[in-house]
């Protein structure tokens, strides 16, 4: 299922932030001796692709994926930053068994912390939605998209994203 | 922003396309596949049944989609049906590469290719000089557009079919489009 079928049944249930809403800023561990900002990344989009956990069989199709998407996210100049609540030496672990390119940045400690800031943690369960943001080069978010948390949203949703940016980027000359 | 429809086929099927069927088909069933996915393989089987039992109802398209980063022999496999499609046999490598599955490394493609009779030197030359990377990007870029998020995907007169593969649901729902395309 792509990402557009589910939008308008999931919109009604999610507090996700909703495009045109600043991306909170945020500094997580992206390896076990290495932190990330948001912020590092300004100046170009970002795609922020929460997940629910390493391992588990529908992340890791979604991860694959987006793994072979990437040089199509770069001809965008996007970063990928994938992030669950994972540990940092998990993500390690998974990143290199799944040879994934892209950063995966750990949620941990204060536990959920970010992805309760973007409105996706889910309370009962102690995991993020599996959720998408596409943060414009301001960063101000330009679309966000929840899926049921066993759906592989697909990449098609991005691109749609990244494509739009690049038109408004072009039709504003700048 | 996306509003809620089915997912559509975002690249039409062209003359570019693998085809079997007559084109005058009332119904076009389009696969993303990866010929190391063992979810491949086994719908594999059953496209071939349901192929024999809607005869020229049917129009079948196999694009590529390899997940090469978990799939390391997905991509190779991909341009070997390529080179062997060049010299006029797609399918039949096709076929070989998933009733082959487990045996997909280089020393194999060219054992296959040796038993279809194809011109093996020219095979090797091509999959050394990556002629077909392209191509097999290509089908997958316009699977990732049509919000394609594993294998195997299909999509029905170009819409996408999240229903089971199984043989009886599949071949209801490809009737079904049979019937409504006849009624047009």
């Amino acid at each position: 299922m792509s990402a557009t079928d589910n939008q308008q049944q999931t919109a009604a249930t999610q507090s996700a932030l909703p495009a045109g809403t600043p991306a909170p800023d945020f500094t997580l561990p992206s390896t076990p001796d290495q932190k990330l900002s948001l912020s590092d990344f300004r100046g170009s989009p970002v795609i922020l692709a929460f997940y629910p956990a390493d391992w588990s069989p529908v992340c890791g199709d979604q991860m694959a994926l987006y793994n072979e998407v990437l040089p199509e996210f770069s001809r965008y100049g996007a970063y990928l930053l994938g992030i669950s609540v994972d540990g940092a030496w998990c993500h390690a672990a998974y990143r290199q068994q799944r040879n994934l390119h892209f950063s995966l940045l750990a949620d941990f400690e204060p536990k959920g912390e970010v992805a309760r800031k973007f409105g996706v943690y889910r309370e009962g369960e102690g995991v993020s939605e599996r959720a998408l943001f596409v943060i414009d080069g301001q960063g101000t978010i330009a679309w966000s998209f929840v899926s049921p948390i066993g759906v592989n949203p697909g990449a098609d949703g991005i691109l749609n994203a990244l494509e739009n940016l690049q038109e408004r980027k072009v039709a504003h000359g700048n | 922003m996306a509003t809620s429809m089915k997912a559509k086929l975002a690249v039409p099927v062209s003359n570019r396309d693998h085809v079997q069927g007559p084109e005058t088909a009332l119904v076009t069933l389009v696969e993303y596949g990866d010929f190391e996915c063992p979810y491949c393989a086994a719908a594999h089987v059953v496209v071939k049944k349901v192929q024999q039992i809607m005869e020229d109802q049917l129009r079948f398209v196999f694009r590529h989609f390899p997940l090469t980063q978990i799939h390391p022999h997905a991509e190779p496999a991909a341009e070997a049906s390529e080179a062997a499609g060049a010299q006029g046999q797609f399918w039949e490598m096709h076929d070989v590469l998933y009733e082959n599955q487990p045996m997909l490394d280089t020393r194999h493609l060219v054992i296959f290719a040796e038993e279809l009779g194809l011109d093996v030197k020219r095979l090797v030359r091509e999959l050394e000089n990556g002629i077909y990377r392209e191509r097999v990007r290509g089908d997958f870029l316009s699977g990732v557009r049509s919000g394609v998020n594993g294998t195997p995907a299909f999509f029905i007169n170009g819409v996408r079919y999240d229903g089971s593969w199984d043989l009886p649901p599949l071949v209801e729902a490809l009737t079904r489009a049979a019937s409504v395309e006849s009624r047009v």
